[in-house]
């Protein structure tokens, strides 16, 4: 079979180039012979009318459907019980109190320097007089994450152990990952209504596979010869999980904690627009009134809580085990004493204010003042010669000679099973009866990929082959990474008031990081002997980057592209929040007004569609090794 | 106590429905072409031996031969896909799961090549986990931990971690770790490869001195000829999950099975291995001989002295009876026949 294919490589490979060659030949073909006039989508399209049936159907049976009564009500109830109990456990330490607890969280899991920085963190909430909103977050944050990691790191370790669960999890986990934050808020509200319960159930759906994904990873990765001494010592599955499997997965169980916390708050944010309380409320009014500085304030807050959140939960990873034993328990038991006695001390939380949002106004307008041309030009440029030709493609494509190109060129790509399921997701956008729509934020979605590709792949090589350079990029990207996408809304709206544009650059900002680093491992990876190799060989520094490095590194620039576009979508979609418009506005509309409910729920769908369809289109990259 | 082990007709093969190979036509088939035929690979084919109480029984073959695959059908840490182990005269692939534990917690215990060792627990805490999993209180089993490790020379490192000791001193921990359940049979597997030259003739050392003072059963599995001939009483060669040869050292080296073994023995300095039996011949009619004879089973290097000071042949004798003579004719072709034939 390996010899077999061997002798025909070759001549594959020039039977695939001719067939992508007649490909593309005939999808341009194909267009000019059928291209529309691109009509606008209609407000009443059948599955509109259908998701407000379905609306008014939940409404109706809220109280008398057994399915309410006995199920979603309970659920509901359950979760509000859990929010309240964390509520009044963070509001009852009071401001002093609960800063105390941060630090002595801290000092316990990770340290004193970490301690320093959480007591600091905390203590700047006061400062930008956002207490209680702060509290809000962090009430829905934890609380998630006590559900994510309670019912996750379970599912993770039967996942590692019971193949066929993992196998069928597997496809359930791709989807829940790739699905656009934005997307399922609107299922939410109408199981759960608005509010915190919903807010809280929604972040647990975003954070939970991450959870279980590490976990599982963890689990798997123990060493299979200390299983296997353990186990010739006469151990007991039991005895297995609990002494040898659980504490060699503990550090990657602690980074799924990470993982888990830094998307929750993430998603946290984002429930303010289904009524949920905290930081992500002042953002979105900010944004409303395009007052960035006000916005500046809560994001910075939000930035801080995520660095703080960050730091204790990496600092316990780290941790080593030698440090157990009684010394901690000391620890702990002090810190316990002084966290109480200063929630008794009567402090007060009257800090003098101190907010950003006069100078960061100050210099937005003074952006706008100066750069206004040069920021419009960037704007009109990239409009006018990528976005406007794009969508206008996009949009007079007949829907059907588009499934039927998806399905052609996913073949090609990725294969005939990812392929139908990529044809089937375009598809469905149709009958959503949103083609317009889903066209206009594809354009924005492959131009922002394009340009995320282009500069990360740039930065990643430089990085990869300067060391200083990758010395001084990591920070910036460690802090990128730790910021929930919310933000990232706040420099483009600055730099590029609400337009189309604004969603590009922050989608651009959001995904470049991952993009920069896949693409900086992917290059070390090339083993250093083949390096050592073409160098002894002769190879100039380009001739080693281009003949060696960059094909060899091909699995991870095709990864990182994968990874990059499911990014960028969901940041373009919510991109509708600053002025981007298409499907993400659709679902904004369908949060605010009672009458476009049915198009917000199908703009959602919608968006999930999308992520399939262009992950599935790329899916075929994560298996690509070597030049085709 | 000592154990004994006999193995019949063991077989195991990887790949689908393993069961339909064995007992069948496809049994014969060389391994390349059974995988070809049924995608079905035989690490372990039709293995019968015997090992003694008390004795070092060495498994030697190439990476592939299936060695470790067989030491570890023993204990059933793969599930051999048929024929018959037992030890102690008690059938191991009859047992249950609750009676294979016991097996594996009181009475067999193994070395790994690369140690197993859990890097989240203390030296100490390695060496009494056998021990711990038994349900041993702590105190008992950091006292029995503690002996074990001065028996192994690690007296000092108990509370460090595995990450902070050199392999050498790891593979020890191994080492301790199994002795601690005090079993009457030690498997190793490759415990030594990992670990470099020097190092690795120390822990040959350690193992022959903890032989002679415990006096456990041993198998042992090595591909290091020069390792299995400084160890073990008997050797056993695999090749492609098939016992070529099983003998003494003498045996392998003097009376070669086949073309394989004796490549694998070409370069072993014959002097050093051979005993007079392999070199004497019979005495001729009316012969005289030195006074002094010498065992049958003097080694031929450490008689070189006295046969090439000798006007006289040297009488060979098993207790009393003379089996024959030695004379420095029949000496000089062995000191010299191991070296290689160098072409022309």
């Amino acid at each position: 079979m390996v010899a077999v294919a061997g002798e025909t490589a070759p001549r594959r490979v020039t039977r695939r180039r001719v067939l992508w060659v007649l490909l593309v030949v005939a999808a341009v073909g194909a267009y000019l012979g059928f291209r529309t006039a691109g009509a606008a989508d209609s407000d009443d399209a059948a599955a509109f009318r259908f998701f407000t049936g379905v609306r008014n159907w939940v409404d109706d049976n809220r109280d008398t459907s057994p399915l309410f009564l006995y199920g979603v009500n309970y659920l509901r109830l359950g979760v509000r019980l859990l929010v309240d109990a964390v509520q009044a456990g963070l509001y009852g330490l009071g401001f002093a109190g609960l800063v105390a607890a941060a630090g002595a969280v801290a000092l316990v899991l990770a340290g004193w320097r970490t301690a320093l920085v959480a007591v600091g963190g905390f203590l700047a909430f006061g400062f930008l007089g956002l207490w209680a909103e702060s509290v809000d977050t962090l009430v829905l944050t934890v609380s998630a994450v006590l559900l994510a990691v309670l019912t996750g790191v379970p599912i993770g370790v039967l996942a590692a152990r019971v193949n066929w669960v993992s196998a069928t999890l597997r496809p359930v986990l791709d989807v829940m990952q790739i699905m656009p934050t934005f997307a399922y808020l609107a299922p939410m509200t109408l199981l759960f209504l608005i509010g915190e319960p919903a807010a809280v159930i929604a972040t647990l759906i975003y954070a939970v596979p991450a959870t279980i994904r590490i976990t599982e990873l963890g689990l798997r990765e123990v060493s299979p010869t200390s299983v296997e001494a353990a186990t010739a010592l006469g151990s007991t599955g039991r005895q297995l999980l609990t002494k040898v499997r659980l504490p060699m997965a503990r550090p990657t169980i602690v980074l799924a904690v990470n993982q888990t916390i830094m998307m929750a708050l993430s998603m946290v944010v984002i429930t303010a627009l289904i009524d949920a309380p905290g930081l992500g409320q002042n953002i979105i009014r900010a944004l409303e009134r395009v007052n960035v500085g006000v916005a500046f304030d809560a994001g910075l807050a939000i930035v801080i809580m995520a660095v703080v959140l960050d730091r204790i939960t990496t600092g316990a990873a780290r941790r080593r085990p030698a440090t157990r034993g009684r010394s901690r328990w000391v620890v702990a038991g002090g810190a316990l004493v002084a966290v109480v006695v200063v929630a008794l001390l009567p402090i007060g939380q009257d800090l003098p204010r101190l907010s950003f949002a006069g100078p960061v106004n100050d210099l937005t307008g003074w952006i706008e003042l100066h750069w206004y041309d040069a920021t419009e030009w960037i704007k009109n440029v990239v409009s006018a010669g990528l976005l406007d030709p794009l969508e206008s493609v996009l949009t007079s494509t007949p829907w059907w000679l588009f499934v039927l190109l998806v399905a052609a060129f996913g073949t090609l790509v990725s294969g005939v099973r990812s392929a139908a399921v990529a044809a089937l997701a375009a598809a469905g956008i149709a009958g959503l009866g949103l083609w317009q729509h889903a066209m206009q934020t594809l354009a924005t979605v492959l131009v922002t990929i394009v340009l995320t590709m282009a500069v990360g792949i740039v930065l990643g090589v430089w990085s990869a082959r300067h060391d200083w350079f990758a010395a001084g990029l990591r920070p910036v990207l460690d802090a990128a990474q730790t910021m929930p996408s919310f933000v990232y809304l706040l420099p483009a709206v600055a730099l590029f008031g609400a337009s189309r544009f604004t969603a590009i650059m922050a989608g651009f900002v959001y995904a470049f990081p991952p993009v920069v680093r896949l693409v900086d491992r992917g290059l070390r990876d090339v083993p250093a002997t083949v390096v050592e190799a073409a160098v002894s060989a002769g190879s100039t520094p380009r001739q080693l980057l281009w003949k060696v490095q960059l094909p060899m590194a091909r699995g991870g620039l095709l990864l990182a592209a994968n990874q990059g576009i499911v990014l960028v979508l969901a940041m373009v979609v919510l991109g509708g929040l600053v002025g981007a418009g298409a499907l993400g506005y659709d679902v904004v509309a369908g949060f605010s007004q009672r009458e476009d409910f049915g198009q917000g729920l199908a703009a959602g769908f919608a968006i999930v569609l999308l992520g399939i369809l262009l992950d599935r289109l790329t899916q075929g990259f994560h298996h690509a090794k070597g030049p085709r | 106590m000592t154990s004994t082990i006999t193995v019949e007709h063991l077989w195991k093969v990887f790949g689908p429905k393993p069961e339909r190979v064995v007992g069948t036509e496809l049994a014969s088939l060389p391994r390349a072409e059974l995988r070809e035929r049924t995608g079905c690979l035989a690490a372990v084919r039709d293995v019968s031996f015997a090992v003694e109480a008390g004795e070092v029984f060495v498994v030697m073959g190439l990476s592939g031969s299936g060695k470790s695959t067989l030491v570890r059908c023993l204990t059933r840490l793969i599930e051999p896909t048929s024929g018959e182990i037992s030890i102690d005269g008690e059938a191991v692939r009859a047992m249950n799961a609750r009676r294979l534990r016991d097996l594996r917690r009181h009475r067999v215990a193994m070395v790994f090549q690369h140690f197993g060792l859990l890097p989240h627990r203390s030296v100490l805490d390695n060496v009494g986990y056998g021990l711990e999993i038994q349900g041993i209180g702590r105190a008992e089993r950091h006292r029995r931990a503690g002996e074990m490790l001065t028996l192994v020379g690690l007296d000092g490192h108990e509370n460090q971690y595995p990450e902070q000791l050199s392999g050498g001193m790891q593979q020890r921990v191994g080492l301790a770790r199994a002795l601690a359940i005090d079993p009457a049979l030690l498997l190793f597997d490759e415990p030594f490869s990992a670990l470099d030259p020097l190092i690795r003739r120390d822990m040959q050392t350690e193992v022959r001195r903890l032989h002679a003072e415990v006096g456990k059963t041993l198998v042992f599995i090595t591909h290091d000829l020069a390792e299995a001939l400084t160890l073990g009483d008997r050797i056993a060669v695999l090749r492609d999950g098939e016992l070529v040869q099983v003998g003494t050292p003498e045996d392998l080296v003097g009376a070669p099975a086949d073309d394989y073994v004796a490549d694998f023995v070409r370069d072993v300095p014959r002097s050093d291995v051979l005993t007079l039996r392999w070199i004497m011949r019979d005495p001729l009619a009316g012969e005289t001989c030195e006074d002094q004879p010498l065992p049958a089973t003097t080694v031929i290097r450490d008689a070189v002295p006295r046969i090439l000071r000798a006007k006289l042949p040297v009488q060979v004798v098993e207790g009393d009876r003379v089996v024959g003579v030695v004379d420095a004719d029949r000496l000089l072709p062995a000191l010299i026949s191991h070296h290689r034939q160098v072409p022309a």
